[in-house]
């Protein structure tokens, strides 16, 4: 029994043990701005960050997928924009609401399946087919609505972003949903399985009977959707759907998702870990916020993090190697 | 044409992880000749040659130069004590042109950093002369055929001023003429007091063109001898001389209903008009030489590589088989050649790994039920004797024996029935290779078919019920475990 306890604990540790080093320096970062400013560590403001990572963290969650299959999605933000307006113009046009967001899960959704395509049928490699779409979906988006944003909807559309569920507001509550539904799949589903596989090494996926083309298309397809619903969370909270809206998302996904301990070279990864790279990123503009640090310092403190957290996370790997 | 060595090799030895590649290997080469190194797939050859040309470093042994005893320390270093190689697969830039080739690392400057193409042309022009070769130093080397692409690299190692020339299986993609035109080259090489080790697979070229040669048996030298005092025959039993001992445990199972049947099979990769059968319980050996097209067949019936013409019949049922997927459907498993690059994804644990082409029979509604999993893990875990701490450790970390062992059981685990396995104890010690013979019997005890393609040429001998020898692309012999002998084979394989 002794023994088996042993074994457990290991097999945490070497499933776990990354995640709770970003965990690590999630919280001690926490504790540093607690120690900066008081007004951190107070519920209200932390539901404020939680609510403002929610965005970047559900994008996120598609590019986890996306990047353990060792490929890259940089259109996410275009297609939120692409998203967001179709979506608000098909609310103006008076459709009933459940339609209307069927329709920006829809765009996404269509996006992401059209990236997968070029991927897997026109063998693009993944960051010259999602650069292509990047600029195609932010152009379509432009084109739709002359660039101008549209704005001005219901109360119910938009209680999606200013309503609460047990206190706890309800972006965060989808956000969460959104997690816990992404991490049973990668641990638990052959979609999920797969995805890894894959990503580990897409010859020995494809000899093992995979059809590697139609579940990477899936994933691609997984992370259009997911920039569909940051799309609704978006317009609903901002009460009005822009085609700029996005701009430069792609990198705060990746960042988080990098941070997180996902590889770029595949096969691994965690939502976990992405879910505290995304709060991370969060926390950290909060805190500089509310210390009065100037928005361009802001940029060379987050780069930086970036660049340490990896580091580190090399550091480690070729120590346990 | 002096007699005396310009290099010696004297006692080396050399061993990787669970194997000894070589054993008290001697070589020695003399001024302007042209030694013929031969040997089967794995006799040791080019592990010889890649410690003469500073790739591997030797264990044991010495190393003698013009009666000075060196150590290679790298490929670069090899160069500059004029040891130069030329690859089957050629260092040249294929955008470059001959001449900028030629003088690739080492261009002549006018101002630093600054190249004289003059001079590079010039110097290239002169080296290409030499070989009274007719080559524009200014076309580009994409251009160029095969052999002539041969030529700017032989150049480029006499610009090295090369005294010792390595040559890998240096006729291998060239047609017959080329091979004369190669072959005058070398005896150019030859008056120049250029030394040649010259490795081939084909022994009438070794009467062609060798004063010496050197035959290697796993791993030992069996000896040096000069070619004009040799008939092939004699050449081909020093070669494979052996004694088959009781490593090989085969045994027989009853040979129940043909699983397979390929007919007529052509593929665009080069097989061509292959027809053979398989039946439960019985492993057919298919030997041949690399690039006799093995492998290819392989993929061709896993539905890797495209079919041109043939059919391929499944329990009497002629089947499409378009993709991996649905071969593994038809009851079909394929172990690799590289488990690593093919078999393996090692980030993935042993457990993963193990279940990869059976998720959909372990997952309702596209939801793995991970119980079932993990039972089915353990257990093959327990049956082939895995050596690992957990069944969540990832197979990166297990050594070579088990790592095949993990592929081995994903195949057990997705029920195949017809198992094909391409060099199945490359890389793995004597122990697990014991091991994974006693399986290949199991299983045939249990009515699965396998095909195995072996360079090993015991294993081949040892395990197989039936042999199909295969060269260029065609199946050229076929023998019965009873008739067949490793001569018979090897003459089969080599053509003769």
């Amino acid at each position: 029994m002794r023994l088996r306890g042993i074994a457990l604990r290991q097999d945490f540790f070497l499933h776990y043990g990354r995640q709770l080093g970003t965990l690590a320096g999630l919280l001690g970062l926490m504790v540093v701005l607690w120690a900066l400013t008081p007004h951190f560590l107070t519920i209200s403001n932390l539901l404020n960050v939680a609510e403002q990572a929610t965005i970047i963290a559900i994008i996120a969650v598609g590019m986890t997928f996306v990047i353990i299959t060792a490929g890259i999605d940089l259109s996410v933000g275009s297609v939120l924009a692409f998203s967001g307006v179709v979506m608000a113009s098909a609310l103006h046009q008076g459709v009933f609401l459940p339609l209307g967001l069927a329709a920006g899960l829809g765009t996404g959704l269509l996006c992401g399946l059209v990236n997968g395509l070029l991927i897997t049928v026109g063998r693009l490699p993944p960051f010259i087919a999602t650069l292509g779409m990047m600029s195609v979906a932010r152009g379509t988006a432009l084109m739709f609505t002359e660039g101008r944003p549209i704005s001005g909807f219901s109360e119910g559309f938009r209680s999606m972003a200013t309503g609460e569920l047990l206190r706890v507001p309800t972006p965060v509550v989808i956000m969460v949903a959104v997690y816990v539904v992404a991490h049973f799949v990668l641990k638990r589903t052959k979609l999920g399985r797969y995805t890894y596989a894959i990503g580990g090494n897409e010859e020995a996926a494809l000899l093992s009977g995979i059809s590697v083309r139609s579940y990477k298309t899936i994933v691609y397809g997984l992370a259009g959707m997911l920039s569909g619903l940051a799309a609704i969370l978006l317009t609903a909270r901002l009460n009005s759907a822009q085609p700029i809206a996005g701009m430069m998302y792609e990198l705060d996904a990746i960042a988080a998702t990098v941070i997180g301990g996902t590889s770029l070279m595949g096969g691994e990864g965690t939502v976990v870990g992405t879910l505290i790279g995304a709060l991370i990123m969060a926390v950290l503009r909060n805190g500089l916020n509310l210390l009065g640090v100037s928005s361009f310092i802001q940029q060379v403190v987050i780069g930086s993090v970036i660049i340490l957290a990896v580091l580190i996370d090399m550091a480690l790997k070729r120590r346990g190697r | 044409m002096t007699e005396s060595p310009v290099l010696e090799m004297r006692h080396i030895g050399k061993s990787f992880p669970g194997v000894v590649a070589l054993d008290d290997v001697d070589f020695e080469l003399r001024r302007g000749e042209v030694h013929v190194l031969l040997g089967e797939n794995g006799a040791g050859k080019s592990t010889l040659m890649k410690i003469l040309s500073g790739a591997y470093q030797k264990n044991t042994g010495q190393i003698i130069l013009d009666a000075a005893e060196i150590q290679i320390k790298n490929p670069k270093h090899a160069q500059t004590l004029g040891i130069s190689t030329i690859y089957q697969e050629f260092n040249l830039i294929p955008h470059l042109s001959v001449g900028e080739n030629i003088f690739l690392g080492r261009e002549p400057t006018e101002l630093p950093g600054v190249i004289n193409q003059r001079a590079i042309f010039e110097a290239a022009d002169h080296a290409l002369d030499d070989l009274g070769l007719t080559l524009d130093p200014h076309k580009l080397v994409k251009e160029l055929r095969v052999a002539e692409q041969q030529m700017v690299e032989v150049a480029k190692a006499l610009s090295l001023d090369a005294r010792i020339l390595i040559m890998d299986e240096p006729t291998a993609a060239l047609t017959e003429h080329e091979i004369a035109e190669l072959f005058s080259t070398i005896h150019k090489l030859k008056k120049k007091g250029v030394s040649i080790v010259y490795i081939s697979h084909r022994l009438e070229e070794l009467f062609e063109i060798g004063d010496r040669v050197t035959v290697l048996r796993d791993g030992r030298t069996v000896g040096t001898y000069n070619v004009r005092d040799m008939k092939k025959s004699e050449l081909i039993r020093l070669m494979v001389n052996r004694e088959l001992t009781d490593l090989f445990p085969k045994e027989k199972a009853p040979i129940g209903a043909e699983v397979l049947r390929v007919d007529g099979l052509t593929t665009k990769d080069g097989l061509k008009d292959i027809t053979f059968s398989l039946h439960k319980g019985e492993v057919l050996g298919i030997a041949g030489l690399l690039g006799a097209g093995r492998t290819e067949l392989a993929r061709a019936i896993f539905g890797l590589d495209q079919i041109a013409s043939g059919t391929i019949y499944i329990n009497g049922e002629p089947q499409r088989i378009n993709s991996p997927k649905t071969a593994i459907n038809l009851g079909l498993g394929f172990l690799t050649e590289d488990r690593k690059s093919q078999g393996l994804v090692l980030p993935l644990s042993v457990k993963e790994n193990l279940c990869l082409s059976s998720v959909e029979r372990f997952s309702s509604w596209g939801v793995m039920d991970t119980r079932k999993e993990q039972r089915a893990a353990a257990r093959y875990v327990k049956e082939l004797r895995i050596r690992t701490p957990s069944l969540n450790q990832k197979v990166v970390f297990l050594s070579g024996g088990n790592q095949q062992k993990v592929v081995l059981s994903k195949w057990l685990c997705s029920q195949a029935e017809v198992f094909i396995f391409d060099e199945p104890t490359r890389g793995v010690d004597v122990g697990a290779k014991a091991e994974i013979y006693q399986l290949m019997n199991r299983l045939t005890a249990s009515g699965v078919a396998i095909i195995m393609i072996s360079s090993e040429m015991l294993e081949v001998l040892g395990m197989s019920d039936r042999i199909l020898v295969m060269r260029e692309g065609r199946v050229r012999g076929e023998f019965s475990a009873e008739e067949a002998t490793q001569e018979k084979i090897l003459q089969c394989a080599l053509g003769e």
